[in-house]
């Protein structure tokens, strides 16, 4: 390592309307550094990089490369100057194929031939397999991520960004992606690895900054800090572990019976022969890597999508050929992934949000007439008893943050009282304390007697609050197991390993 | 009724005359839906190509210059598609619509001088000997550059969507318009100047009707042309060679139609002439199971939010 | 540099305001164009919004207002609806024609008989005729996916044959020494929509119109059905999620706008109209279309800008005879008011920053 600092960010700030997103910012990091970004949702990290990328302007404050000023004015001049990014949302092109993907990421591309030759070679180095002609749609979320990181690669960057890499991944491909990361550091190349997962730190990283509510709180060496010093810098304030009472499970609520749909849209995953039964009091934790078929299994609970009946039994009662709202009636609510225009109507008030799942089961319609006045009450009930921070129920979805949202399309569901209720990532983006209440809010649904289908990318809240876990891949759940006692390893397998990874085993 | 009447050299000529204002057209919206921007003022901004082109022909006496006065005119009318749904980011649909009412009006307002007058011709080009062999001579080789403009472009765009680094950026944009722009392309820059290709196409393509195809001016004149090439862009699963292919289906059917009335076949002229649209339909029909090859972004609005 | 922010929630006061905004903005580049064309542009914006209203011949235009404003109303009514959903019904025209093609059909089907169900009837067929129509569009996309804007446009073209081929056979009047168009059903008791009250313009149209625009803001504001509706326009997943049926949406959003224009189609004929010719149509299923959008899809809005739009009409009409403007400056004037509806929009969700660039 030399003196000069590769990158050197000193008092960068970045304000949005209502909020400082990165206040007086300074950081720097040498050459072939493994340098991690930390700190929750919120907290500046995306703001930050999309400085470095050249992608936001920075208000005050200035970066340095090799000491001489660094101010890209687009993307395009910070990969001129040796930046490369990973997205978190990968900014991939699903009807394209990876050479033509690569491509548009590159400053002057060879000719796709040339290029093909120069994807394979890089793959091979690295260990990143790939093919350049398949078609991006097609490929699993890994893959989809070393087209990015090769993407990278090729323009030889100095610095590597890559923003919460391993959210995708199995922890055999974490494992893999980790080699591929030192190999790169170890040929001089810095990474600036922004991730909230302490453990993941701390096995790769040589410096870590702390980011809190947009400016840095600590720097630290994370192989020498233990990992929950780093979360209070991180999160502020002593975390509460969500509580659950030792309990034993009732009778069976909901049975599926090899259920298989076909996917409605194109780059979707089929659901192929999935049997589980999960009984009252039960909370059923279902992991995977996205795109396994997550959203597909919500939507045949939930009744958006219709199966073949026989596939799924509620209480005994055949319910694949009904839709959401008599599902809703017999007791199965759910809540998607996606916040804004899946679960709630982003220009709708919260009154109109909780009238659109909560009609029938809350009695805010008679006759098909709606009752505003009742709707809104409902609304005002679920604010406060979730403490949703918003002036009132006359606001739109969207003028709530990301967390304070998630807790009212839950608490929506939460207080219809379900006897089943599916949820898909319900903490994903949301601070540590809301995603902590969250959970509590589904444990003591549990202890009420309603049975819990929880997805989740995240392996540490699943086995925080599963009685039982499986793992989707590739539309196939695995045997669910007791989630106590599970190694890291295990869960990895059931996940599905290291998807087309086979060459890398070689 | 005399079918005999159907010279089959002239009818084939005379279709590939009646698709060429389709190929224009089509094929610039083909360009523009690939950007990822549906613009549903095809036909307005035909007409207003339509008129611009016969004022200016008639005016200057040149054709060709009423043909580029087509393709500005479409252009500049397109810009106002452009400002609408790219910098005010209007609904798309909506903003389509009002670009065909008011290029209705603004055509009709224009052409009021201009009802009757006959446009100076432009002449066919002299293929010389080759024009007098039997059959294929009369029927390729005895038309105006336009037309043959019309199949160069389409394979002019064929080739640049598919082998060249613009191409695959335009493609790459009507993909993923946020994925593109955090690559750092101008979203908004390139669907712009593809809404302006699709309106200079459009232009011409209303500009080969009144000047060749009818040729005069009349206020409405393009009857629904723009809306069939939109038709026929998801007709061709947005691939310029299956759009040349539909365009000369349709160019065909219309020259059939137009010779069946001619030879006074017993179905009365109104069916005849509704035959177009009815296909269109049937047409849309048997098509419209395969969508995957729409561009993903088709008329989503885009608003950089970082 | 000016850049577009996008406002935490829709702003109310905008969303009322811009409508009129863009009346003013068009006056003003009316005027503008109007000067273009050689007319005192003052004058013609007076003729244009005053004269029909308080000139001196308005005790024969205010009635106009209702004839010319009913219609427009009625469909503009029916396609705010589908509007809303994102179910595009664009082709009001060919349904207004098909409305009035069976109405009429069945009208002068009785002829001579005279009797008081002729009229229900009659009303009857042309809701079907505009009905059925816009069920063709809306079939074939429910069970093939086929776009209903490209289809319900074609369906206005081999409407305006099938009107054409009326005029001239099947309907023809037999004793119209050979000219084309229908017996006038204006002398035909049973089958004449007159006016109420003498001399009012308030024909069962307008009647019509008045319980669509009632009926609409019921539904839309009350009823499970209207806030379907609502949320598929505003998050379609969201509205399938809470268990909206699109399928049928689809098959009641193009159905009653299809439904609405057969009827306006069917009291134009047997009323302002008379009979059926060629000619018929004038293009009220296309002027609908602005109507909705000014009107913000909103029954009470689009009850306004119909009238408005009705004002431009009739005061085209006068400025037509009385300045010479040109019948396509309206159609023009028309069109920029749409324009500048739509440019006007954003500020209802976004707002104007002025300060440094951002990289975009």
């Amino acid at each position: 390592m030399t003196d000069t600092p590769l990158l050197d960010l000193s008092g960068l700030t970045k304000a949005y309307p209502g909020v400082i997103a990165n206040d007086d910012v300074s950081l720097s990091i040498a050459p072939g550094e493994v340098h991690a970004l930390l700190g929750e949702n919120g907290a500046g990290k995306s703001t930050l990089v999309k400085m470095i990328y050249g992608l936001v302007k920075p208000d005050a404050g200035t970066m340095h490369m090799f000491g001489a000023p660094f101010t890209p004015s687009e993307p395009r001049a910070a990969r001129a100057s040796g930046v490369g990014m990973v997205f978190q949302h990968f900014s991939l092109f699903d009807a394209l194929s990876v050479a033509e993907n690569i491509a548009l990421g590159m400053e002057d591309a060879p000719k796709m031939g040339a290029l093909s030759q120069q994807i394979r070679d890089v793959s091979d180095t690295y260990g990143l397999p790939l093919a350049p002609d398949r078609v991006v749609g097609d490929l699993s979320a890994g893959e989809r991520q070393r087209v990015e990181i090769i993407r990278c690669l090729l323009q030889q960057p100095k610095l590597l960004i890559m923003d919460e890499p391993t959210s995708v991944l199995t922890p055999q491909e974490v494992e893999i992606l980790f080699k591929t990361l030192r190999k790169l550091s170890a040929e001089g190349t810095a990474i600036l690895y922004i991730s909230h997962k302490l453990e993941e730190i701390r096995a790769l990283c040589d410096s870590a900054t702390i980011l809190r509510l947009g400016k840095v709180v600590g720097h630290c060496t994370p192989a020498e800090t233990s990992a929950r010093d780093m979360a209070e810098m991180m999160v502020g304030k002593l975390l509460q572990t969500p509580t659950r009472a030792g309990k034993s499970p009732g009778e069976v609520v909901l049975e599926l019976a090899n259920l298989s749909v076909s996917s409605p849209n194109a780059f979707g995953m089929p659901l192929r022969g999935i049997s589980v039964e999960v009984r009252r009091g039960e909370v059923l934790g279902i992991g995977g890597v996205a795109g396994n078929g997550q959203d597909e299994l919500l939507a045949a609970l939930s009744g958006e999508m219709l199966s073949t009946p026989g596939m799924i039994r509620f209480e005994g009662q055949n319910i694949g050929l009904l839709g959401p709202t008599p599902r809703r009636a017999m007791g199965i609510l759910s809540a998607p992934e996606e916040r804004l225009g899946h679960a709630a109507a982003p220009d709708m008030s919260l009154t109109e949000n909780a009238m659109l799942t909560a009609a029938a089961r809350e009695g805010l319609e008679s006759g098909g007439i709606l009752n505003w006045g009742k709707a809104r009450g409902f609304a005002e009930k679920i604010i406060e008893t979730f403490d949703v921070r918003t002036p009132g129920p006359s606001n739109a979805a969207r003028s709530l943050s990301g967390g304070n949202l998630q807790k009212f399309v839950i608490g929506r569901e939460v207080l219809q009282r379900p006897d089943l209720l599916v949820v898909n990532q319900p903490t994903w983006g949301v601070d540590a304390s809301a995603a902590a209440s969250i959970r509590q809010s589904l444990l003591d649904l549990a202890q009420n007697g309603t049975a819990l289908v929880v997805i989740s990318q995240d392996l540490d809240e699943l086995m925080e609050i599963s009685d039982r876990f499986a793992a989707l891949n590739e539309g196939r759940l695995s045997e669910p197991r007791p989630a106590q006692g599970l190694t890291v390893e295990e869960i990895g397998l059931m996940m599905g390993g290291a998807h087309g990874m086979e060459v890398a085993h070689v | 009724m005399d079918l005999s009447a159907i010279n089959p050299v002239l009818f084939v000529a005379g279709f590939l005359v009646a698709a060429t204002p389709l190929i224009f057209a089509a094929i610039g919206e083909l360009v523009v839906e690939k950007s990822g921007t549906l613009n549903l003022g095809v036909e307005g901004m035909m007409i207003t190509g339509a008129i611009c082109g016969f004022a200016t022909a008639v005016e200057t006496g040149s054709p060709i210059l009423g043909f580029a006065a087509a393709a500005l005119g479409g252009a500049l009318l397109s810009l106002l598609f452009a400002f609408l749904t790219q910098i005010t980011l209007a609904n798309q649909v909506a903003s389509g619509l009002a670009l065909t009412l008011f290029g209705l009006g603004l055509s009709a307002l224009l052409g009021q001088s201009y009802v009757g007058i006959k446009p100076p011709r432009l002449n066919d080009i002299n293929f010389g000997p080759l024009a007098d062999i039997p059959v294929i001579g009369p029927i390729l080789l005895t038309h105006d550059i336009i037309l043959y403009l019309g199949i160069a472009l389409v394979a002019a765009t064929w080739a640049v969507l598919k082998f060249t680094r613009a191409g695959l950026i335009l493609r790459a944009v009507g993909e993923s318009h946020d994925a593109a722009h955090a690559l750092g392309y101008k979203v908004v820059r390139i669907r712009t100047l593809a809404i302006m290709f699709g309106g200079a196409c459009a232009g011409i393509g209303g500009a080969y009707i009144s000047l060749i195809r009818v040729p005069q001016w009349t206020e409405g004149m393009t009857a629904g042309v723009g809306w069939i090439a939109l038709a026929l862009v998801v007709f061709a699963s947005w691939k310029p060679w299956r759009l040349l292919l539909g365009a000369y289906l349709f160019g065909g059917i219309t020259q059939l139609q137009l010779n069946l009335q001619g030879a006074g076949v017993a179905i009365p002229v109104e069916y005849l002439a509704m035959s177009p649209y009815l296909i269109t339909i049937i047409v849309l029909v048997i098509l419209s199971r395969d969508k995957s090859a729409a561009p993903a972004c088709l008329g989503r609005t885009f608003h950089a939010s970082s | 540099m000016i850049r577009l922010e996008k406002r935490p929630q829709p702003s109310r006061a905008f969303s009322l305001a811009t409508p009129v905004l863009a009346v003013i903005a068009t006056m003003f580049f009316g005027g503008l164009l109007f000067m273009a064309l050689g007319k005192e542009p003052l004058l013609a914006i007076k003729t244009i919004f005053w004269e029909p209203l308080f000139g001196e011949f308005s005790f024969f235009y205010r009635p106009q207002l209702m004839i010319k404003g009913a219609p427009l109303v009625l469909i503009a009514i029916g396609l705010s609806l589908g509007f809303k959903a994102g179910i595009w019904n664009i082709g009001a025209e060919g349904q207004y024609i098909m409305g009035a093609l069976f109405g009429a059909g069945v009208g002068l089907a009785f002829y001579p008989a005279e009797g008081h169900y002729i009229f229900p009837l009659m009303v009857l067929a042309g809701a079907f005729g505009g009905w059925v129509w816009a069920m063709i569009p809306a079939l074939l996309k429910v069970k093939f996916g086929t776009n209903e804007i490209l289809v319900s446009l074609m369906l206005v073209y081999v409407a305006e044959q099938f009107l054409a081929s009326m005029s001239l056979g099947l309907l023809k009047n037999p004793e119209g020494f050979g000219f084309p168009g229908s017996r006038n059903l204006q002398q035909y008791e049973s089958a004449f929509n007159a006016d109420l009250i003498e001399g009012s313009g308030m024909h069962w149209g307008v009647v019509a119109a008045m319980i669509a625009v009632i009926f609409a803001y019921v539904l839309l504001s009350k009823h499970r059905l209207g806030f379907a509706i609502r949320v598929t326009g505003e998050a379609p997943r969201a509205a399938k999620f809470s268990g909206v049926n699109p399928t049928r949406l689809v098959l009641f959003c193009l159905g009653t706008s299809g439904l609405l224009a057969g009827l306006a189609g069917m009291f134009e004929v047997s009323g302002p109209a008379g009979q059926v010719t060629i000619d018929f149509n004038v293009g009220y299923g296309f002027t609908a279309i602005i109507v909705a959008f000014l009107g913000r899809l909103h029954p009470i809005g689009i009850l306004l800008a119909g009238l408005l739009m009705a004002l431009t009409y009739i005061g085209g009409d006068i400025a037509q005879s009385q300045l010479g403007l040109p019948a396509a400056a309206i159609q023009v004037f028309q069109g920029m008011l749409l324009f500048f509806l739509l440019a006007l929009d954003m500020f209802t969700n976004y707002r104007l920053r002025f300060g440094r660039t951002e990289v975009a």
